[in-house]
Parts: structure tokens; sequence; C-alpha cells
């Protein structure tokens, strides 16, 4: 019983690595984006207590003895999205001892034991390197999505809050992954029917009473694991052919699994049937060539399009050292047709929605956790920066191990040049 | 620099005024080989009215005229009279750059699909492999140059992968339209040989048991392949030594008669000298060491490049950049005094260990020295697509720190100083008069995520206006695939 209370207690606690205690606060003057039914607000303020958003408007009262910020015009965001970024997952891609996003098998999919319980949030680590780098930038929560590997099923992902806790999990944001299309195939024996073929088959072991025979490709966890996706699970297929993500959406709707396309090249050729199904699709909306047959249809149209169709997108690169890039991503959609506010909602109210956090995260909004991020410029603009962020209340400190790298070197540069 | 038997046409004749002749190691043996058949489009004379000009030279102009008249500028400046015929493009607003150059694609090599049967960037079957040119493998129906085009980019240096020690020749071709790479083969421009410092070649060999599998080992295969070509190298002077006794003798009638031999009691002065059997390998490098083929590291770490300047200072070589250097900062002012440029991403960082120091100033730190030479690259086909973009976000961060670039020197890093490190900086990567009409008319302040560009020139052609989709350059590849939706 000791260890148990240990860990409940520590559970409770919040334990952070690199952030202040949380102070209340207003920020005046602001250009506020609030990505919420008010939409944006000029010269706003934003009032913080404990943690949370507790006000949004214009000349706020706000309890004596509070801190202000003075924003001068300049814009407030929603902390960032950092996409299906595998932030504190990994710090060294070439280095396999710092990865732990993805489960190898080591065999044909047939011949695995599948892993739905596999739950790569499990591996989080806050001290990552790659933290600081992407909060300093904005980006304040992440979507943990392990990678498939050699497998059909990667596991299980879940969303966390950048703020340096190690109980960083958001809660309802759990997903599982399932990797379709030709990659799977791969592992599947060569054909993407199998891929069905196979997940049919651990669905039917899922949802069975009593042992399983043999050749079963789930234990008794995975069974369990499975099963609570068969009961309205959100499940991210990262497929990108037209007719994989029709398929797939049809095949989780027949199973009871609520989808969500994450990659979707071609899924504008699709909107319209996306959007009737109130499917949502985590896109990367640079991907323009057709790198493989399944990405023939890519084309720096595809964000304008889905939107213009009435599907909710969300946007990721799928890199975690530069999560950060998030904020590239959406303008160039917006030089690509999609309207400023629905690139914006892109990296924030949308991910938010699509993962379960709607309530806590993604918007100014009263209510709403305090991540925060306010800009020099144009958020979307590649030439602006953070000038702070926010996250649940804590100011970030704006340092990582990239500034100290900078700062140890600029002077020495300064000091030589001869003029 | 290694002049290629150019067609005797005007282009061929006008290339001479520009480029400096140098015999390469095996002239007079044959014609140079794969020459390129790409030809200056005639065309009318243009003239741009009212830009505003990044001349590329680290000036801006608002409100400039420029004229284009048989594929050069012809002149820049205000209120220009249009010559008969021309074509007047109105850009009042709008600005203007010199089309961008790419000094590490693997466009073609590496191509879109990415298939097996188009995976041609990497002979990794020897970690030398000098013998090899990058242009014997690019696929010109790579969907990757329209989308480098649509972004500005009108000159590319393709290189070989980075597995080898000495991975082989790169080549500098034009981003036109062509079914053969000799089509868009960059007329007079010198070779570059792909070298790569660190962890590719170590892994790549090591993992398979065989040398070099530690950065020593890369620096013993470096020292024994330059070795080995001063040695081809002396072979060849020594033929053409003999050679030209052997001619003068021939010359002389009175020494006809008489038989010698020469010290090494070797070859009979009356028999013409046998050349030397031809190595590719060690022509690519001889050729190096002469100072005609350029030399692109692929080095991450400042302590390698230390190294590998040494490694130049010990053969008697050049190089002409270092391309990924992620840590090019930690010794910015080196590299200035040593004249060597510094390609570099915006913020990659992180995938290997070579990597891990990478920090988003590094192009604004090293172009801060006097003489420094810092260009942005891509090597990768999305990155060719925002090249102005990697600029703009390192000019943010400098502004940060101190270090303000202004647009008109931040320019640079994509047209002058890439064609300096090509060697093509009398001929492109600037608007100015004499110079090739390669430029780039955007719809906004180039360093913003919004601008795009409106219409791309090459010597004087529109090769994309972005009002004109179709009629933009299309891949075979593309052809009768549903990769266009009806317009937006």
């Amino acid at each position: 019983m000791k260890p148990l209370l240990l860990i409940c207690a520590l559970a409770g606690a919040v334990f952070t690595a690199g952030a202040v205690a949380a102070q209340d606060f207003v920020i005046r003057g602001a250009t506020v984006h609030t990505v919420a039914a008010q939409g944006t607000l000029k010269n706003a303020d934003v009032l913080v207590h404990g943690g949370l958003i507790a006000a949004v408007g214009t000349a706020l009262a706000a309890p004596a003895g509070t801190a202000v910020v003075e924003a001068k015009g300049r814009a407030l965001t929603p902390g960032l999205f950092g996409g299906l970024a595998n932030l504190g997952l990994e710090e060294v891609s070439e280095e396999a001892v710092t990865l732990d996003s993805t489960l190898n098998q080591k065999a044909p999919a047939w011949q695995q034991q599948w892993r739905p319980e596999f739950d790569a949030s499990l591996a989080f680590n806050p001290r990552s390197t790659l933290v600081p780098v992407a909060r300093i930038e904005g980006v304040t929560w992440t979507m943990l999505a392990p990678s498939s590997g050699d497998s059909i099923i990667g596991g299980q992902g879940a969303a966390v809050t950048l703020d340096g806790r190690y109980d960083a999990t958001l809660r309802g944001s759990g997903s599982l992954f399932v990797s379709m299309g030709s990659a799977g195939a791969q592992s599947a024996g060569g054909t993407r029917a199998a891929e069905y073929m196979l997940l049919e088959q651990a669905i039917r072991e899922a949802r069975a009473q009593g042992p399983i025979g043999e050749g079963a490709l789930l234990h008794a966890a995975g069974r369990e694991a499975l099963a609570r996706y068969l009961a309205g699970g959100r499940v991210l297929f990262q497929v990108d052919r037209a007719a994989d993500i029709l398929a797939v959406v049809s095949f989780a709707r027949r199973n009871g699994m609520k989808p969500v396309i994450a990659g979707g090249s071609e899924a504008w050729v699709v909107a319209k049937e996306l959007a009737r199904a109130e499917v949502p699709v985590i896109l990367d909306p640079l991907k323009d060539l057709p790198s493989d047959f399944d990405h023939l249809g890519a084309t720096l149209d595809n964000a304008a399009r889905l939107h213009r169709a009435g599907v909710r997108i969300a946007f990721s690169s799928g890199d975690s050292h530069n999560a950060r890039l998030v904020r590239q991503l959406a303008g160039n959609a917006v030089a690509h047709g999609l309207p400023w506010e629905a690139a914006l909602a892109a990296i924030t109210a949308a991910p938010a929605d699509i993962f379960g956090l709607s309530a806590a995260r993604g918007r100014i909004a009263a209510g709403q956790a305090a991540d925060l991020v306010l800009w020099s410029a144009d958020p979307l603009e590649v030439t602006t920066l953070a000038d702070q962020v926010w996250i649940s209340g804590r100011p970030i400190e704006l340092r990582s191990r990239q500034t100290e790298l900078r700062d140890r070197y600029i002077d020495k540069i300064k000091a030589n040049r001869a003029y | 620099m290694v002049i290629r038997s150019s067609p005797r046409t005007a282009l061929g004749l006008r290339l001479a005024l520009f480029v400096s002749a140098a015999l390469s190691i095996t002239a007079g043996l044959a014609a140079e080989p794969f020459p390129s058949t790409y030809q200056v489009p005639a065309n009318a004379p243009v003239l741009i009215q009212g830009a505003i000009l990044l001349t590329g030279a680290g000036a801006r102009i608002d409100g400039t005229d420029i004229l284009i008249q048989d594929g050069r500028i012809k002149a820049v400046g205000p209120a220009l009279q249009a010559p008969a015929g021309a074509r007047i493009v109105a850009a009042h607003g709008r600005w203007v750059t010199p089309g961008l150059i790419d000094i590490h694609s693997h466009l073609g090599v590496y191509a879109s699909p990415g298939m097996k049967g188009l995976d041609d960037g990497n002979e990794a079957t020897n970690p030398n492999t000098a013998n090899v040119w990058a242009e014997h493998s690019i696929w010109p129906q790579d969907p990757g140059f329209e989308t480098a085009l649509e972004g500005g980019v009108t000159t590319l240096q393709i290189l070989p992968g980075s597995a080898n020690l000495i991975g082989g020749r790169s080549v500098v071709v034009k981003n036109v339209a062509a079914v053969t790479y000799q089509a868009m083969k960059f007329p007079g421009a010198a070779y570059g040989v792909k070298m790569a410092c660190g962890e590719n070649p170590k892994r790549v060999y090591g993992d398979n048991h065989q040398a070099p599998s530690t950065r020593m080992g890369n620096v013993a295969g470096y020292r024994q392949a330059f070795a080995d070509a001063q040695d081809y190298q002396q072979q060849w002077d020594k033929y053409r030594h003999d050679l030209a006794e052997y001619n003068k003798k021939k010359a002389d009638p009175a020494g006809a008669g008489k038989k010698a031999k020469d010290k090494d009691g070797g070859a009979d002065k009356d028999q013409p000298p046998t050349p030397p059997k031809r190595d590719l390998k060690l022509e690519t490098l001889a050729e190096v060491l002469q100072g005609n083929i350029r030399v692109h590291i692929h080095c991450y770490r400042s302590d390698e490049m230390a190294t590998m300047l040494d490694v130049a200072d010990e053969f008697g070589f050049k190089i002409a950049a270092f391309h990924h250097a992620v840590e090019a900062y930690k010794i910015a002012d080196r590299l200035a005094q040593r004249g060597v440029c510094a390609a570099m991403w915006a913020d990659w960082w992180g995938f290997k260990m070579e990597a891990f120091d990478g920090i988003q100033e590094n192009l604004p730190m090293v172009d801060y020295p006097e003489h420094s030479c810092a260009v942005v690259h891509s090597d990768s086909e999305d990155g060719i697509q925002r090249l102005n973009q990697e600029a703009a976000k390192a000019m943010a961060h400098g502004a940060r720190i101190g270090l303000t670039v202004p647009p008109e020197r931040a320019i640079r890093w994509l047209t002058l100083n890439p064609a300096k490190s090509l060697g093509l900086d009398a001929r492109i990567g600037t608007v100015e008069a004499g110079k090739a009409a390669d430029l780039v008319i955007w719809n906004g302040n180039p360093f913003s995520v919004y601008a795009l560009a409106q219409q791309v020139f090459i010597d004087g052609a529109v090769v994309f206006d972005r009002d004109h989709p179709a009629d933009k350059p299309r891949s075979d590849f593309l052809l009768g695939l549903p990769n266009e939706g009806a317009p937006l």
C-alpha cells in the first residue's frame, strides 16, 4: 500500500521543470485573436487567475496588485499546437537510443503480436532538449504520436502540455494511431488490402469473449485497449491516397471508431465526403509533390480546398525538432488561399477540438488554460517572433540550449569585426 | 574552369568572354564530353517598370525600371525607354530580385516520386566515387524542378548524396523544362566535386564493416585519395613533358637521325610517348588539384570544417563551400578569412549528433564578418520552394540579437553568394547591366511568408507566370494525373 500511496501523491502534485510559479496577471492593450466566438479584439485585455483565463474584454477590472503586461497592440494568440510531434520522445533522430516513439517488432505484421496497448506517452520526458526549443516559440502543447514502425497499429498517444510538468498528459486526448496506405502495406505482406484483413482480425479478437486460438494478433491487454477504441475512441489513420481515406472512414464507422485523417495529401479530392462525415484532417499544407503513388494529388491548395468544403483542418509537419515551424505552415496556407483566421485556428482551436480538449485549450476564453503567446507582429509571418509565452499562466523563460549556444558565440563574432 | 566544347553559336562565343580558359588534365585527348545544349531563347526585349529592386549586389532601388534585351540585363534605372517591340511589365510596388540559386539540390537524382527506380543520388558502393557524375543520374522530368521554379529558383547545383567521402561530380543546371539534362546544363559552369565529412560516410561503410568507420578513417580516406591524385597528376605531367619533347624532336629535322634514350632508359624518343591509362576517379581529383573543379563539402561541425581546411592546404586545393554548415557560426571569422562560403539551413537541427548544435542565428552570424559568404541552401525538394522564407526566418532571429540584416543584404544569401561559390558571380546572382536576365518578380516583400513569385525569368525568357498557370512547365510524369482541381 505504501508505494502505491506514494505514487498517488506524486501524481497529484505538479512537478515542473523550467517554469516559474503561476501568478495572476492581466495583459492589457493586446490585439487578442481569441479563435473563439469573439473573433479578434483590438486593444483588449486578458485577465489570468490561477493559471486559467478569467476574463477577456476591453478595460477589464483587475484586483488591486495584479501584475500588468502592456501588450501595446501586439498580437496575442492561444498557445500553439506543435503537431503530431514527438517532443519529449526523442533527442537525436539518428540515435536509436534516444528514441521512444516507435515500437519496432522486426517482423511482418501477420507474425507480430500487435500492441495497441503500447502507450508512447508513458515515455514522455518534459526535460527533453526539444521542449524549450519549441516552447519559446509559442508551442505550448503537442500530440505524442507513435509512429507505426514496421506495424500497422502504432499504439496510443496523447496530448501533452509543454510547461515542464511531469504529469503532462492532457486528459481525454488519448488516441490510437493506425498507419495504412503503402507504408503499412509492405508490412502486411505487400498489399494494402491485407491491412484491412489483419485489422478486421484484430477487431474480431478484441470483440471476442474468451480465449483466442493460435495465431492471435493480440494479447489480453491489447484486446482490452483496442476494444476501448471500438466504443467511440479516436483513431488517427495515417493515409494520403483519396481511396484509402474513404476506405478508412467507412471502416472506422463500421467498427465504432471515431476517425481522424492524418496526412491526407489527397483529402481535397474527397473533401465533400469528409465534410459530410465530419471527419477532420491533420495535414502538412506544404506537401505539394508526388512523393509516391499515394501522393499523386498533393497540392498547396489542399488546406484551402478542405476548409472551403467545410472540413475541420489542423496542421502538422510531423517534425519534432522543428515543431516550432507550425506557424510557417499556416502562413503558407494563407498565401495559397486559406483565410487567415482558419489558418490560425488550424494550429490552435481546431487541433484542441479534434483531440477532445476544446474545454481547456486552443482558445482565449474564460475558463481555458492560460496558454498564451504575445507576438512581435503578425503571428503567422515568418519574421515574427514570440515576445512572451505563458503556459497555464506561468511565464516561460525564453531560454533553450540553442539560445545558450547563440549567446556563447555572438560576442566573439561581434568583437572580432574590424569595423 | 573547365570549358566544354560549346556549339559554335553566338552564345558559345559570348561565353568565351566570361570564362577564363584552363586546360583540363586530359585536354587534347577528346572534346569535353556531355556538352551543354542549352541555348538562350530568342525573345523580344522586356521592360519591367516601377519595381522595388533588390539588386543582389547589396542595393535596394525603389521605383526602378529594368530593361532586358537579348537575354541580358541591359539597363537598370528610372524611366527607361522601351525599345521597339518591347513587352512592358508593370511591376509598380512589386519586388524584383535576381533569380534564386540553390547550391545544394538533389532534384532529378532523388526525384519525386521517391521510387526505387528513381533512387539515383548515392553511388554508395565505395567511399570514393569521384568517377561518377551527378548529371548522369538526373531525371529531367522530376516535378520538383517546376515547384522549385515557382519558388523563384533559376539555377541549381545538383550534387550526388553524402554517403561517400568523395561522392562524385556535381553539375550546375538552369531550371528550364527540358527532355535532356544537357539542355539544362549551365554552359561554361565549372564542375564541382561533392565530399562529405562526419557521420554519413562512417555510418554507411562502418555499418558494413568497411573503412571508414570513424572520423579518423574519413580523413585518411580523403588524404589517400588526393595523394593518389597527385601521383596521377605527375604521370600526366610527365607524359605531357615527354610528348612536348617528342614533338620538338620531330619538328627539328637536324636531330631526326639520332637514337637516344631518356634518362630512365625508358621510352624511345623516336616513338611518341604512351599516355597513362585514364582513371576517371583520379581524373576528377586531379582536376580539383588543378583548380578546375570546385570543392563542395557536406560538413556540419566546426572542428571538422577546420580539419578539411587543413586537408585542402596539405594538397593545395581550395574549398568553395561547406554545406549543411550547422556549426559555421563557431568559426565564422575563419571562414570569412579563408574566403570559404558556408551554405546553411535556417533552422534544421537535431536529426543527428552533428546537427545538435544548430541555431537559428547561424546565417546572420556567419554573414557578420567582413568578406563573409553566407548562403541559404535547401538539400530538400520542399525547402527549395521557399528559400526566401528560410532567409526571412534567419533575418528575424538575427535582428533579435542586434544583427540586423536588411533585405538588400539578405538577398545575397540566395543570389550573389551562391553564385560566388559556383564561380558564376560574373554571370548571374545580381540584377546589373551585363548580367544574365535571371530574375523574379514577387507579389510582395520576398521576405514574407505571404509573398509568392509572380513571374520568373531565365535569360530574359518568362519561364513561370503565376497569372498563366496553363503555360507553366509541367513534368511528363504529371500528365493525366488528378493533381489539380478546378481553380479555387
